[in-house]
């Protein structure tokens, strides 16, 4: 089972091997309602950690979405384009935003499991 | 008449809940330096009569475009505009609702602006336009600006034929924004090839069409060339009936397009307010500055009209929006519309014909008179001349004859005299027979 870990700003990334796939919560998406579009970031982009990397409009809001680590881009999700809806209907799966090319996985540590951010969540009321 | 409705205990008792001294005290935080000192030296108030006399004085030394042989162009075209457009535009449902601040209750206006978005974008060739600029030259530094968002580069490349307004306004943008503009030298003979000055950090090369001084080109193969660079072309039309005639940027591969809609539907103003035309391929619409009004239904099935992709903008993104721009020019997108509704796709073309037709005649008629030649091998209603001697001085000999015979270039390349001999005229549908025959008869007076 491949790890999954979330931040505070209710972005999930997965690691497979040395590469993290990220997407907003299941949460995020339901405090931010349907989703319009999605403008996601180049492959090859380095991003830091906690650098805006995408953005997300829904018709309620636009959103920035930080990267939870640093590291490389290397694919981005492209059905998004075409059907943004994606991260309402499957947040957690194909409303994937882009996969990115760890620099340090020591940086997950600092992020929540999935029973750490249900707390986190929770507490946020 | 009280022009101020504050008593004098009005402000005592404002100034007193907020813990102010004077009035003084509230400009406490602006520098020393900033400050005006002395008092502005005005007169002291007079009652209604006088002061309507001592104006109405100031207005006559004025000398309108209307009320004399007028050949002055170069960003600013006096057209005719009939009665019904400045009838409609002041009928109270327009005139006190010209911004939708509450959209979806202002349909009749989002409409309006609708229908302005679409002519925009069909003269203009391109795929969609916006709900209007403050001006053509706002636009431009907006379209550069959009250019170095999509591109991710932060250098455009200026052409020689782009008025040096516009230019200066762009590059007023680029000093606080952090973009560099780099322009070509003034290009009075249009014979500049941009294209080999494009490279990996060009953000796209801006192009006038026709030019300040008139030329008329096709700019398919720089836009070309600018696309196999990553880099946009920019079109800029000032004078919008050209539109009517010419090929429009879409066609020539243009990124986007930005104009002056003055000429059509709008009197001269003395230089404003004005309206700026922006449109862009579909592509890019994310990246477009202002305002956007889409078609839609409403619950029942019925056809409505929303401001759309607002998340571009201000109120929104905050400081990640796309412009700063939170409004339109919408009495003078109003009028932009009304006037061309009544002309129609025809009278549209029909009215292009007319100008370019007397531009033709005045050219034969001043080329004719010895010592001057025309510069242009191609133009539509305006070109430029070269006079045996400099320009502003002669200008200013042909208004005690009657004409207001064009611009001198000298007066927007101040530091240029080479092109101090050159002026720029413009013949439009109305200049009469007997305007022009005046003009080289007056002309060939004072040389």
């Amino acid at each position: 089972m491949a790890e999954i870990r979330f931040s505070k700003e209710h972005e999930w990334i997965r690691l497979e091997g040395d590469t993290g796939t990220v997407g907003i919560t299941d949460y995020a998406q339901s405090q931010l309602g349907d989703v319009v579009f999605v403008e996601v970031p180049e492959v090859g982009r380095k991003i830091a950690k906690g650098a805006q990397a995408a953005v997300v409009e829904s018709v309620k809001a636009a959103s920035e979405v930080y990267s939870p680590v640093a590291g490389e881009v290397t694919a981005a999700n492209a059905a998004l384009a075409d059907n943004p809806g994606l991260v309402n209907s499957a947040a957690m799966g194909e409303g994937w935003f882009f996969k990115i090319k760890l620099a340090d996985k020591g940086e997950l540590d600092e992020l929540m499991d999935e029973a750490a951010y249900k707390a986190y969540i929770a507490g946020l009321g | 008449m009280r022009y101020l409705p504050h008593t004098e205990h009005d402000r005592r008792s404002m100034l007193a809940a907020i813990g102010a001294a004077s009035v003084d005290d509230l400009y406490r935080d602006v520098p020393v330096a900033a400050r005006l000192e002395d008092h502005v030296d005005l007169p002291a108030h007079q009652g209604e009569l006088a002061v309507e006399r001592t104006i109405a004085a100031l207005a006559a030394k004025n000398r309108p475009a209307g009320s004399m042989a007028s050949f002055l162009g170069a960003g600013a075209y006096r057209h005719h505009v009939p009665a019904s457009v400045d009838h409609l535009i002041q009928r109270g449902e327009f005139l006190t609702s010209y911004t939708p601040y509450q959209p979806e209750v202002t349909q009749g206006t989002l409409q309006m602006l609708f229908e302005f978005q679409t002519q925009v974008a069909l003269i203009s060739g391109m795929d969609v336009a916006n709900a209007s600029m403050y001006d053509g030259a706002t636009a431009a530094a907006e379209a550069v600006m959009m250019a170095n968002r999509i591109t991710k580069r932060t250098k455009s490349i200026l052409s020689g034929g782009l008025h040096p307004h516009y230019r200066e306004v762009i590059e007023t943008y680029g000093r606080w924004s952090g973009f560099s503009a780099k322009a070509a030298m003034p290009d009075a003979a249009g014979v500049e090839d941009l294209a080999g000055q494009i490279d990996a950090d060009t953000s796209c090369v801006v192009v006038q069409n026709p030019s300040v001084f008139g030329h008329v080109r096709d700019h398919a193969a720089l836009a070309a060339a600018a696309q196999k660079a990553g880099a946009l072309l920019i079109v800029v039309v000032t004078e919008a009936v050209s539109l009517g005639l010419l090929k429009p940027p879409g066609e020539m591969g243009a990124d986007i397009f930005v104009g002056e809609g003055q000429s059509i539907g709008n009197a001269l103003n003395f230089g404003g307010p004005y309206v700026g035309l922006f449109a862009t391929r579909d592509k890019y619409v994310r990246q477009m500055p202002g305002r956007l009004t889409g078609e839609t239904v409403d619950a029942d099935g019925r056809r409505g009209w929303v401001l759309t992709l607002s998340t571009r903008e201000q109120h929104i993104r905050r400081e990640k929006a796309t412009s700063n721009i939170c409004t339109n020019s919408g009495l003078c997108a109003l009028a932009f519309c009304i006037h061309l509704s009544l002309l129609g796709e025809d009278g549209f073309t029909r009215l292009a014909e007319i100008n370019h037709a007397h531009a033709v005649q005045l050219a034969e008629k001043l080329g004719g008179v010895k010592g001057i030649s025309v510069v242009n091998d191609s133009f539509f209603n305006e070109f430029a001349l070269t006079l045996p001697e400099p320009a502003s001085p002669l200008v200013e000999r042909l208004v005690g004859k009657g004409v207001l015979a064009g611009v001198p270039a000298a007066r927007l390349w101040p530091d240029k005299p080479d092109l101090a001999n050159h002026l720029i005229v413009a013949a439009t549908e109305t200049n009469t027979e007997a305007d022009m025959d005046l003009f080289a008869r007056a002309l060939a007076e004072v040389l």
